[in-house]
C-alpha cells in the first residue's frame, strides 16, 4: 500500500502533535521535586553535589569533599538585606561550632562576584564561599531566594532546611538537632 | 562602499564608547529573564551601577559583555553568540524559514498545475456555440448560398 504526498503529509503532522501531548503528559507526570520539597516532606535526600569556584580564594570547592561533617550550605546574595542581617550569625556561629565538625558554606549566586568578594570583607566572612553567578544550583535545591539555608548530615543528606533569614539562637538550635542525630 | 562605511561609524563608536542605554537592551537580568531596559529588581539595579562603573572605566562593549558573561555565563547576553553550539539558535529558525518558503512555493506551483485550463473566449459571432469545423462550416456556407439565391 502506498501512501501519497498529502495523506503522508497528514499522518507526519498527526505523529507530531501526538508526540508534543506525549511529552507534555511525561512532563505533568514526572515533575521534578526539589530538595526544599522532600525535606518539607520528612525525607532525606541526599544533597545536590556540586563544584563551584571560591570567592575567597583560587580553585574550587567540591560540596563531596566535606563528606564526614556536617554542613550548614547557606544561599545569599549582596544585594539581599536579610543576608546583610544574617551575616553576623553565621559568622559567630562558624567560630562556635568548626570545633565539633562542622563546616559553613556559603553559596553566592546571582550576584556580581566583586560585590560579593565586598560583602565577604565587609562582614569578615572566614567560612568558605563559592560563586555561583548563573545560580546553577538554585533549581536542584529548590531555591526560591536569599537567604535559604539546608543541614547537611556527615553521611551527605540533608536533614533540615529554612526559606528566610535565621537569628544565631535559630541557627543554634537547628545545629545542635542535626548534630545530636 | 561607502555606505558600508557610513553603516559601520555608528557601531565602532558604540563598540568603543558605549552607553548604558545601548547594553541594557542586550543583557539579561538573570533573576527576572528580561532585558536590563525592562527590569527593575535588584540585580539588575546592581548591573547597571557595575554597566556605568566600567563605562566611566573606559572599557568597550565587548569588554563589559565578557565581565558580565565570566560572572552570569552566556545566558546574560539577548541574543545567543554567533559562534559553537549557539550558532544553532540562528540556524535552525533561518533553516525553518527557508523550508517553509519552500514548502510553500512547491504547495503553489503544485496546485497551479492541478487547475483546469480555461476555455479561450469564443468569437461574437458563434453567438456562444463553439466553432465550426472547417469542412462544416464550408458545406454551411454553401447550403446558405444556395437557399439566399
Amino acid at each position: 500500500m502506498s501512501l501519497s504526498p498529502k495523506a503522508l503529509a497528514q499522518a507526519l503532522a498527526v505523529a507530531g502533535v501526538a508526540a508534543l501531548l506525549g511529552l507534555l503528559v511525561w512532563k505533568i507526570a514526572h515533575r521534578e521535586t526539589t530538595i526544599a520539597d522532600e525535606v518539607r516532606g520528612g525525607k532525606r535526600p541526599e544533597a545536590p553535589g556540586f563544584t563551584l569556584p571560591r570567592l575567597d580564594g583560587d580553585g574550587r570547592l567540591a560540596l563531596a569533599s566535606l563528606r564526614g561533617k556536617t554542613v550548614v550550605l547557606n544561599f545569599w546574595q549582596s544585594i539581599c538585606p536579610p543576608c546583610e542581617d544574617e551575616a553576623p550569625a553565621f559568622q559567630r556561629s562558624w567560630e562556635r561550632y568548626r570545633r565539633d565538625g562542622v563546616v559553613f558554606v556559603g553559596i553566592d549566586y546571582w550576584d556580581l562576584s566583586g560585590n560579593a568578594r565586598r560583602f565577604a570583607r565587609r562582614f569578615g566572612i572566614t567560612y568558605p564561599l563559592v560563586y555561583d553567578g548563573p545560580g546553577t544550583m538554585m533549581q536542584p535545591y529548590g531555591v526560591t531566594g536569599a537567604p535559604e539555608t539546608f543541614f547537611i548530615d556527615r553521611t551527605g543528606r540533608v536533614v533540615d532546611h529554612h526559606a528566610g533569614q535565621l537569628s544565631e539562637d535559630e541557627l543554634a538550635e537547628r545545629l545542635e538537632e542535626v548534630l545530636a542525630s | 562602499m561607502l555606505a558600508a562605511l557610513v553603516l559601520a561609524a555608528p557601531a565602532l563608536a558604540s563598540e568603543r564608547h558605549p552607553t548604558l542605554s545601548e547594553l541594557e537592551p542586550e543583557l539579561v537580568c538573570p533573576s527576572c529573564k528580561t532585558t536590563l531596559d525592562l527590569s527593575t529588581a535588584p540585580i539588575a539595579e546592581s548591573m547597571r551601577a557595575f554597566i556605568r562603573r566600567r563605562i566611566a572605566a573606559g572599557d568597550t562593549k565587548s569588554e563589559i559583555k565578557r565581565r558580565l558573561v565570566a560572572d552570569f555565563g552566556p545566558g546574560v547576553l539577548a541574543t545567543p553568540p554567533r559562534s559553537g553550539f549557539d550558532l544553532l539558535a540562528w540556524l535552525v529558525p533561518l533553516g525553518g524559514a527557508l523550508a517553509a518558503v519552500a514548502v510553500v512555493g512547491v504547495a503553489a506551483w503544485r496546485w497551479s498545475l492541478g487547475r483546469p485550463r480555461r476555455e479561450p473566449a469564443a468569437d461574437p459571432s458563434s453567438n456562444g456555440r463553439a466553432p465550426l469545423e472547417p469542412e462544416l462550416e464550408r458545406r454551411l456556407e454553401e447550403e446558405l448560398a444556395r437557399f439566399d439565391a
